[in-house]
């Protein structure tokens, strides 16, 4: 039997050590998780996401109490009810639209950090892999939660979508009826996409947050010159006092007092858009009731699935799907594919460097090619910005194998 | 000591298995469509009222059918038209005879992600605005991304009316030449 003070005072420090090893928890999770110096504020944008997260968790809780799954009443009981007749419902459906959009934003923002330092190999592939299923369920919640209005774009959103899953020449019209529970998208549909946005996949986003965390605490986070180094020796140095020395600094409550004001920064502009700039978050045609006998003139999905659209478009249906499908999965590979063995900033990694300008932007174009209608020259710049895509990364591991080591 | 143990892992483990598969085949069915979805499945529509070279929609299974009945000149093109995936064929097989007429009868969803084309009569053909798929009057595919024409449903002639959901001997005949697919 363990020893426990009998004079310690119920929830005191040492009571709860005594308990649940407080001290250990601290200490391993927060004061002595050390973090370099030598980053700047693009290592603040892990936290700006799980801020954002937890912003687009709380509105959500609010829009689920008069939100109704059901196809005849889901339009209104968002556009009617929580728009004009609940107190603050506009704040909590604005707070959700731009939380959504943003965070995608953000997400970029975070993997090309990640992608320009290469910090996605030699010990942090996990932490890559864990951000790109991250991503990948990101994608699929916001998707299922752009149904739930049950608008034009909802309805015709999820037609697309859903019939990607046919495969092209495979026919595979059982599992797309599978998928809806209906021919078409019904009741069946929306209840179960329902699910998944509610509760499904935000428990399966929260258990990859934690993994994602956990992947980060062994490698450390990487810095800006891709420099290796002893943490314990650091943070040795650290503790004896020298601090100015010191590579490191704690998590908290040091580092975190930076992420803190980044995240001010951050919050000024994401309420500017919550209170000023909603609109663009909220695509007009989705303030039509959905009509499965209309398709709008011109579909599109948000700005942040463009990019992977336009590579499906050009093409064929069966090599569109191919590239689609290629889109979605290769920046698993990254740690793969980057063949050198230097973890450094891109501008000193030679061919790299270009190779990483020419991927941004590159989805940059796609994405805006994605907007417009499928019209000459539109369509033409958009096929060689997705042939471009595809041998960017089919190129990858060449010239990183060529690339010397520094 | 160490096979009791092992035994017991795997008797366990299998047990578990088995329950796990059971759970698993119970989600599957829970996603399927039920059974009112399913039943719901048949439309009956007379269509010798309807005008030439102008598109009717109605609707099976919650999608849109499109009916265009042909002019002379429709089906003069047709009769010379190859369908564009199926060399042995015309354009005109594609087409359904009720009475003297010819119908395109179709699923007015693009084949190549279910969005609706637009017919534009004057043109006599079909624009699909969502990746700029185009089908002739008779419903073929004449530009990409969509893979073949319109889908064909599965129809039954009952004098001059057609009911859809049905399998007729004309429909078997069309999947069996491969003009359309099960939709
Ligand atoms: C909501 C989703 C996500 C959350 C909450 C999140 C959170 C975090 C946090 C707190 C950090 C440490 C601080 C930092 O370096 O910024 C981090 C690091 C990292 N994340 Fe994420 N992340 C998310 C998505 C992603 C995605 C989509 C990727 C890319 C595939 C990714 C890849 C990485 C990488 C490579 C690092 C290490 C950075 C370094 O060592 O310098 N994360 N993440
Ligand atoms: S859905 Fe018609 S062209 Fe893509």
């Amino acid at each position: 039997m363990a020893h426990f003070d009998e004079n310690a005072r119920p929830f005191s420090n040492k009571w709860l050590d005594e308990r649940i090893g407080i001290n250990t928890l601290k200490r391993v999770l927060s004061t002595e998780y050390w973090i370099p110096k030598n980053i700047n504020f693009l290592w603040a944008m892990g936290m700006v996401l799980a801020a954002t997260f937890g912003m687009l968790l709380i509105s959500g809780i609010f829009l689920l109490m008069y939100y109704i799954p059901d196809t005849k009443q889901a339009f209104d009981s968002v556009n009617y009810t929580i728009m004009s007749q609940v107190g603050y419902g506009w704040l909590w459906r604005h707070i959700h639209g731009v939380g959504a959009s943003v965070v995608f934003l953000i997400i970029y923002i975070h993997m090309f950090t990640g992608i320009y330092y290469g910090s996605y190999k030699r010990g942090r592939e996990l932490i890559w892999l864990s951000g790109m299923l991250l991503f990948v369920v990101f994608s699929a919640e916001a998707f299922s939660g752009y149904m739930l209005p049950w608008g034009q774009m909802s309805y015709w959103a999820g037609m697309v979508i859903t019939n990607l899953f046919s495969g092209g020449s495979l026919h595979a019209n059982g599992l797309v009826e599978w998928i809806r529970g209906d021919y078409i998208p019904g009741q069946a549909y929306l209840g179960r996409f329902f699910m998944l946005h509610v509760l499904l996949l935000p428990l399966v986003i929260i258990g990859l947050i934690v993994f994602h965390f956990g992947t980060l605490r062994l490698p450390h986070v990487n810095n800006k010159d891709g420099e290796e180094f002893d943490f314990a020796a650091e943070a040795e140095k650290y503790k004896a006092g020298n601090k100015k020395e010191s590579k490191v600094i704690p998590f908290n409550p040091v580092f975190l007092s930076k992420d803190v004001f980044v995240m001010g920064i951050y919050f000024i502009f994401f309420f500017y858009l919550v209170f000023y700039h909603f609109e663009f978050a909220m695509d007009p045609v989705n303030f039509d009731p959905a009509n499965g006998l209309k398709t709008p003139t011109h579909i599109y999905p948000e700005w942040y699935f463009l990019w992977s659209y336009e590579i499906l478009r050009p093409f064929p249906t069966d090599p569109g799907l191919i590239a689609f499908a290629f889109a979605q999965v290769i920046f698993f590979a990254l740690p793969f594919l980057d063949r050198s063995p230097n973890v450094a900033p891109a501008n000193r990694r030679g061919i790299f460097k270009f190779w990483f300008w020419a991927l941004l932007v590159d989805m940059i174009i796609l994405t805006f090619m994605g907007k417009v209608p499928p019209v000459q020259p539109w369509s033409n710049i958009g096929l060689v910005a997705a042939v471009t895509f595809i041998a960017l990364w089919i190129l990858l591991p060449i010239i990183t194998k060529l690339e010397k080591k520094l | 000591m160490s096979n009791r143990r092992d035994f017991m892992g795997m008797a366990l483990g299998a047990f578990t298995g088995l329950g796990a598969l059971g759970a698993l085949y119970a989600a599957k069915r829970t996603w399927d469509p039920l059974p009112s979805v399913k039943a719901a499945g048949f439309t009956t529509i007379d269509v010798s009222k309807a005008p030439e070279n102008v598109l009717i929609t109605e609707v099976w299974r919650g999608k849109p059918i499109f009916i265009l009945k042909q002019s002379k000149e429709m089906v003069e093109k047709a009769k010379n038209r190859p369908i564009s995936n199926n060399s042995k064929f015309k354009d005109i097989d594609r087409l359904i005879k009720i009475g003297n007429d010819y119908y395109m009868v179709v699923v007015g969803l693009c084949t190549h992600l279910g969005c609706i084309p637009d017919y534009r009569p004057e043109k006599e053909n079909f624009l699909c605005a969502c990746h700029g798929g185009m089908y002739n009057s008779s419903s073929d595919v004449i530009k990409a991304p969509p893979p073949r024409g319109l889908d064909i449903p599965p129809f039954k002639i009952d004098g001059t009316k057609l009911v859809l959901g049905e399998e007729g001997p004309e429909y078997k005949k069309l999947l069996a030449d491969g003009i359309t697919l099960p939709v």
